[in-house]
């Protein structure tokens, strides 16, 4: 079993959790992890992004080799389709389809959207409005981890697990919030897969 | 594997030295090190150690300060980027003559593809000319285990030791399985009262000692762990890899086995037994290498007579930027898979100063009082505010190493460029933009030195800045005449307050000092989150 992964955002918009649920449940589940980031520059508004490795074997890079990915999670759209070079034949493309608009030269949003509406595996979803369903339009980002998680080889319990190890610390009512927002994000990819 | 803690090498690299018997870290800010510090500050069993964990002026003063520790026979780690090697070096290069006492571990993170840096030196060349050995992990468990051994390496050697570690190993996860804790070391004076007084005599004994201690390096290199001689059956190609090298490598096999044999070396000087033979077993050699191509350098000698060597300097592999287990496949000639390619949709997306930040008043103001003078004249620094170098603002000319703003502006002001301006940050200016200061106040350099001071070092994070509160009274203190220290609030509202001093700032013919002083809105939200957390609780 490997689940290779890229996670694609801008700056703040809390990729990392998403890549500290997964491997949380990774743990839980006795399989070998590696994840890396770049800090820094990217911080100030720039493209993010991190190389999440799930497997039952040892990993040896730390990178995800490009080609060899099977599936990119952007939670903004134009970031998803920048690591395509990365993605397998049959991976996966799951991306939220709100833009962060913050350069001046941003593409229309219909062009971006249509590129990958043409990929043949995407999932497309509108996690800012489940999120606000879900209680929290900061929960756009475990939103997009539920849409994700068909798509692991890591049962969807230890995701939850994850969910209430990371979130535990802030009380019980963001926990069920960010447990609803995932459920929303799972269901959304089980009726549109 | 639940028992293991998932660590990032860099915080790899801190539990390690925390449970190797540390009592102090040294460390100024820079990306990709800066967790190091981080994780011990924020690691409540290091309060209960009492094991030192505040951020240091420069990196200069925090390998001096690990090498006082080491003095008084404790041990002591210090952090920094790659370039924070050159502002320390004079103190390192130093430290490997005069030797330790207590262990000294030298954390030096490099940033290959230059991710958030000037440059891609490679700091194995340090320890190389200090003559001290060179840890270098390939995963997180060797981080760990590099930091939690490195100083008895240390004191046994009785030299510094370099820990080198690239941008992908600091900033990755993995299990890593702690050791059992050991106790900090006793205060404890040099046996030799003079082992640290580098008068030329004493100098020069210690130098021979450093030289003689030479082959003991290589024996402790040869017989460490880190470095493995894995059997291969064909042997028309041997692979030498070096860190993290070895993983891009072993990537591209099933199982991991690669079919050449593979000499992986994480413990320098260069294991002369494994490297001979490797060697004498193969027709020839690859170096695969992250950084400069200093094995391959080495192994080549400067008349290349031996069996092929092949690396990044003949062209076989990339001779800059860092590698990936696809560039080694292709140097191997493995078919590499290839995904689709960036469609053309999509669009760069620059860094930027964020909406809110002060530094943008800064440059709104500063590029209005600079009209009737023309561009070309802006000096800037490393921080945030180097963003002013992008459009919108386009406003300054140079960025060049921490504190060069002031000293070039001074010498441009020396060639006649006035009146000459240097942008420059807080923690920017006391990490080493003081001493450049107080060169053109001796002189009345006509220059306009502007400190942007958001009180804290914010590119790297927000980590707290040795200038909050301080500027003025070292301004003063430099002899910068109190009536040309302006400070100032960049605000909007104050738009045209603000053009006005600096213009006429700008037209005295003498060292004046303008800081516009508003609080990072970073940090400044994240007080106030959690401010209102506490009186929540
Ligand atoms: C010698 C050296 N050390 C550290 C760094 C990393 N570094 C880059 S910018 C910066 C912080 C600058 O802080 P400040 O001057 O206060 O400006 P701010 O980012 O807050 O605007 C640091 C530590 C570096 N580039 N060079």
């Amino acid at each position: 079993m490997k689940n290779d992964i890229i996670l694609a955002g801008v700056g703040g918009q809390g990729i990392l959790s998403i890549a500290a649920a997964i491997g949380l449940a990774a743990v839980n589940s006795n399989l070998y992890i590696k994840q890396s980031e770049v800090h820094g520059m990217s911080q100030r508004g720039g493209d993010v992004q991190s190389h999440l490795r799930i497997s039952d074997k040892p990993i040896a890079s730390d990178l995800i080799p490009e080609g060899k990915a099977d599936m990119i999670i952007s939670v903004e759209p134009m970031e998803g389709l920048r690591y395509l070079p990365f993605l397998s034949n049959s991976g996966w493309l799951v991306t939220n389809i709100t833009p962060y608009m913050n350069i001046p030269d941003y593409p229309d949003i219909n062009e971006i959207l249509a590129k990958v509406k043409s990929l043949k595996h995407h999932i497309a979803i509108d996690a800012d409005s489940i999120a606000k369903e879900a209680g929290s339009s900061r929960a756009s980002n475990i939103v997009m981890l539920g849409a994700a998680s068909l798509f692991l080889d890591i049962p969807f319990e230890r995701i939850e697990e994850g969910i209430r190890q990371l979130f535990g610390k802030k009380g019980d009512e963001v926990v069920q919030m960010n447990l609803k927002a995932l459920r929303l994000g799972r269901e959304f990819s089980e009726k549109n897969r | 594997m639940s028992n293991k803690l998932l660590l990032m090498g860099d915080e790899a690299i801190a539990q390690g030295a925390i449970d190797g018997g540390l009592s102090g870290i040294y460390a100024y800010p820079g990306t990709p090190s800066t967790e190091i510090m981080e994780y011990v500050q924020n690691t409540k069993q290091t309060a209960e150690l009492n094991i030192h964990r505040k951020w240091s002026a420069n990196e200069k003063t925090a390998m001096e300060a690990a090498l006082g520790m080491s003095y008084a026979g404790k041990r002591a780690m210090v952090c920094f980027k790659h370039v924070g090697l050159n502002v320390a070096a004079d103190a390192f290069i130093n430290a490997s003559i005069t030797g330790v006492n207590g262990g000294l571990i030298v954390v030096s993170a490099d940033d290959p593809s230059m991710h958030s840096s000037q440059n891609e030196q490679d700091s194995r060349f340090y320890a190389k000319f200090a003559m001290v050995p060179i840890l270098e992990p390939s995963n997180q468990q060797e981080a760990y285990d590099m930091a939690y051994f490195g100083f008895e390496l240390s004191e046994r050697l009785n030299v510094p030791v370099l820990l080198r570690i690239t941008t992908r190993m600091a900033h990755s996860r993995a299990g890593v399985q702690r050791r059992e804790g050991k106790p900090q070391n006793s205060l404890r004076l040099p046996s030799d009262p003079r082992q640290f007084v580098l008068l030329p005599s004493i100098a020069r004994k210690n130098y021979r000692k450093l030289l003689m201690g030479q082959a003991a390096m290589e024996i402790e290199s040869e017989k460490s762990s880190f470095n493995e001689l894995i059997s291969g059956n064909n042997k028309s190609l041997g692979i030498i890899t070096t860190g993290i090298a070895y993983n891009y490598l072993v990537e591209n096999y099933p199982d991991q086995k690669s079919p050449y044999p593979v000499l992986k070396i994480c413990q320098y000087p260069i294991p002369r037994k494994q490297v001979e033979e490797l060697y004498n077993s193969c027709n020839k050699v690859l170096v695969l290498e992250e950084g400069y191509p200093i094995v391959e350098e080495q192994l080549k000698g400067y008349l290349n007579t031996g069996k092929p060597v092949h690396g990044r300097l003949d062209g076989t592999v990339p001779r800059d930027g860092e590698l990936n287990p696809n560039i080694v496949a292709k140097v191997l000639g493995m078919d590499v898979a290839e995904g689709q390619p960036i469609p053309d949709v999509v669009k760069n997306r620059p860094p930027s100063l964020c909406q809110g930040c002060g530094h943008r008043d800064v440059y709104e103001d500063l590029n209005e009082a600079m009209k009737v003078y023309g561009t070309g004249r802006v000096f800037s620094d490393i921080g945030c505010y180097t963003l002013g170098a992008l459009p919108p603002f386009n406003a300054i000319n140079s960025c060049v190493d921490m504190g060069a703003s002031i000293t070039m502006a001074k010498g441009a002001a020396d060639a006649g460029l006035v009146p000459a301006v240097a942008v420059i940050g807080d923690s920017t200016f006391t990490h080493s933009g003081m001493t450049g200061l107080l060169d053109a106040i001796n002189e009345n350099s006509p220059i306009t030195v502007i400190i942007s001071d958001n009180s804290t070092t914010g590119m790297t994070g927000g980590q707290q800045s040795s200038a909050t509160g301080k500027i003025v009274d070292i301004c003063r203190g430099i002899g910068v005449d109190p009536n040309h220290i302006r400070v100032v609030t960049p605000l909007k509202k104050n738009h045209e307050e603000n053009v006005r001093i600096l213009k006429e700032e700008l037209a005295y013919q003498g060292v004046s000092v303008i800081i516009p002083q508003r609080e990072c809105i970073q940090t400044f939200a994240r007080r106030k989150k959690s401010e209102k957390k506490e009186s929540n609780d």
